[in-house]
């Protein structure tokens, strides 16, 4: 195959974050929840008008240690627990957004997010729009999101379609302790409202950190192609980037060449990246956690369909979770997306003949 | 008539409450007025088709006017619902602007919320109620001693946000003021089967903060509670809920029909607690506001209603374009796309029209 004919922007191909040496001070080996924690050090650093709060953030850390020490560093006026209250949680937030504080609350986990939907929709997503531009609304929603880590109910669930699909929010998942550090930096530093998944089963996953890479170099809705392909396009984002990886890899000792791209941002969406990615290997398949109906596999698809049309050689393909609530702890692994059916939808689209 | 001698000796002559200055009884008599023939002549243009809809806010001129004018509107913030129109005249937001939003140019209104102090209007009854306490505590946190007032009625009583807000303000002895307008009706429920126990004021003491009930009607009540309220905020005394027995005698909104779930008798009773009547007989009798004060405060009520009403009926509504130009700071691709595709569809249609 040829090298691609590059598109604006371009994706940004990154090796391997583990495989790079840690020669630089400003290079470390982190978890993602150490990357974020550092990104959040950082944030707070860098500007006094940021603010973290949720429940059990401060003393304690986060259920998930995603804030560890930042009480202590910074003291409890800009670190703080709050009662157990979701829509009060991002209610206060825009309040003090029209402060010009900066706020970056967490809600404990996705689905624990619901209660305080009217308040992202209807208030943190509007209020720009609402009044004319006089407040903006830079708050940073960290969500802890998506399944695999065997919890309880309401504990693994996949929200970037409800949210990608409100006017005024933004959408974005890392994949790695090096995008978890540059995204969360990009989407505290953002003006407006962005909800900030985190792949909870991608917590403890570590990887080579530069907190030099401070000033994001891309813009907001810029993909990225984490393993260059051929044959067709994987397109993921958060935890199933890694297993996209992997079905890569498996499939090239097969002789066939994936390509993977990392979204990133939900919304926007890198229409361009994609299709430039896709009209190079004529085949796409989009994998995602979520239920498959409506889910943001349907958006994907149906902007590769407008704009990579006339060199597609098959439908695009989408693995996704199913149409019902998130499983319980026995069926997880059944219901997430698996290495096996991403290489058989891979197969599908490869297979594929007209008529 | 009194001649004009004797008219200026009257008008300056009218003796002052024992803690409020002549000049503030003027002034909350004149805004009370305005907002009353504003709310009228509002309803007024909603029948004429002026406006697409209105929330007459008649009957509650005492408890918004009262409590808009004891803060600082340089220095505190309001978070009002849709029924504000009373606060707006006396925070001195732009009234062409506020009425915008119900003329249908913007939802929000067109006046500027961030210079008034008065955040935009906001339909989502209780939802504003949090932001006020997020005002407060960054208020705080700025180390300044200005307070947030957050405007709710009994219907937004019931709300989840509401509790979770007051709560919040308790914790952490936030510098706020949740002013509840109890005026008997959310559209058609009466406060007897919205509020449990029978008192929004008596939660406050469940959230650990003092709540109080005055008379709405009674604008030096409301005025010297909400006085009383913003003092405690800003001396570190923390928040207060302050309960104003109120009615709204007007219709929900102008597509309500009241007559379906209430008495014209109901109805008349109010009418003889009508907030505007009984202050105007205490300035008269307790205060000696001479006719001529009244007189030159309704002439220069209807300048302002007149004027309002020629610049409502003539404003020229933002540019279709602008739709779009508000919800990010900077439109995405996409989002710009759509709107240049609006842009050339519509204006197909228009030429083809």
């Amino acid at each position: 195959m040829t090298n691609p004919t590059q598109t604006q922007p371009q994706p940004q191909t990154q090796p391997d974050e583990t495989q790079q040496t840690l020669t630089q001070p400003s290079r470390r080996l982190l978890s993602m929840q150490g990357a974020l924690n550092l990104a959040l050090d950082h944030a707070l650093a860098a500007d006094e008008r940021t603010l973290i709060f949720g429940e059990d953030v401060g003393t304690l850390g986060g259920v998930f240690r995603v804030t560890d020490g930042l009480q202590q560093k910074y003291g409890p006026q800009r670190v703080f627990d709050t009662p157990l209250a979701e829509a009060a949680i991002m209610g206060m937030a825009v309040g003090l957004a029209m402060q010009g504080w900066k706020p970056i609350p967490e809600l404990q986990f996705d689905g624990f997010s619901y209660p305080a939907v009217d308040q992202i929709v209807n208030q943190v997503a509007r209020m720009r729009n609402r009044s004319r531009g006089a407040f903006s609304m830079p708050i940073t929603l960290r969500l802890p999101s998506f399944g695999g880590i065997r919890a309880p109910e309401h504990h693994g669930e996949s929200l970037e379609a409800l949210f990608a699909h409100v006017p005024g929010l933004k959408v974005v998942s890392p994949s790695t302790p090096a995008e978890g550090y540059r995204l969360l930096r990009q989407a505290v530093a953002d003006p407006d409202p962005v909800i900030f998944m985190e792949p909870k089963s991608r917590y403890w996953y570590k990887g080579a950190v530069d907190s030099a890479d401070a000033e994001p170099a891309l813009p907001v809705g810029t993909s990225r192609i984490v393993r260059r392909g051929s044959h067709v396009t994987l397109i993921a984002w958060g935890a199933m980037v890694a297993r996209c990886l992997k079905a890569a890899q498996l499939g090239a000792e097969d002789g066939v060449e994936i390509e993977v791209i990392d979204l990133r941002w939900l919304k926007p969406i890198d229409a361009e990246g994609i299709a430039e990615s896709v009209s190079r290997t004529k085949r796409a398949v989009v994998v995602h956690e979520a239920p498959l109906t409506a889910g943001l596999g349907a958006e994907v698809s149906a902007l590769v369909s407008e704009r990579c049309f006339g060199d597609l050689r098959a439908p695009v393909g989408r693995v996704t979770g199913y149409d019902i609530p998130y499983p319980s702890q026995a069926f997880e692994d059944a219901y997430l997306p698996s290495v096996d059916r991403i290489l058989n939808a891979v197969q599908r689209v490869l297979e594929y003949r007209r008529g | 008539m009194a001649t004009s001698d004797a008219a200026a000796r009257d008008a300056s002559s009218p003796s002052a409450a024992s803690d409020i200055p002549a000049e503030t009884l003027a002034t909350l008599y004149r805004c009370m007025l305005l907002a009353r023939r504003l709310d009228l002549d509002c309803v007024a243009m909603q029948r004429q088709g002026i406006l697409p809809g209105y929330a007459p806010m008649q009957g509650q001129e005492a408890a918004q006017v009262g409590s808009g004018l004891a803060l600082d509107a340089g220095r505190d913030f309001a978070f009002p619902t849709y029924r504000e129109l009373g606060v707006a005249v006396a925070m001195g937001v732009d009234l062409v602007g506020y009425t915008a939003s119900h003329q249908g140019s913007w939802h929000g209104g067109l006046y500027d919320p961030a210079a008034s102090h008065f955040a935009p209007i906001n339909a989502v009854v209780g939802g504003p109620v949090p932001h006020a306490v997020g005002w407060a505590m960054g208020a705080q946190l700025n180390r300044t001693d200005a307070c947030a007032i957050a405007y709710f009625g009994d219907g937004a009583s019931s709300q989840g946000d509401v509790h979770e807000a007051m709560n919040f303000a308790g914790i952490y002895r936030l510098p706020v003021i949740f002013f509840c307008q109890n005026n008997g009706w959310a559209i058609s429920l009466p406060s007897e089967r919205q509020v449990a126990g029978g008192s929004v004021a008596a939660r406050a003491a469940g959230y650990g903060m003092p709540g109080v009930r005055i008379d709405g009607n009674d604008v030096l009540a409301v005025y010297r509670a909400t006085r009383d309220a913003v003092e405690t905020a800003r001396s570190g005394g923390g928040p207060t809920v302050i309960e104003a027995m109120t009615y709204r005698v007007g219709p929900h909104s102008t597509s309500d029909d009241p007559g379906r779930y209430r008495s014209l008798a109901e109805e008349q009773s109010w009418l003889e607690r009508d907030p505007l009547t009984r202050f105007a007989a205490r300035l008269r009798t307790e205060f000696g506001f001479a006719e001529v004060f009244f007189d030159e405060a309704g002439a220069a009520a209807d300048v302002v209603v007149q004027a309002t009403r020629t610049a409502v009926t003539t404003l020229v509504v933002p540019p279709g374009g602008e739709m779009f130009d508000f919800v990010f700071s900077a439109p995405p691709a996409a989002l710009l796309e759509q709107r240049e595709a609006w842009q050339r569809e519509t204006q197909t249609s228009q030429r083809e029209g």
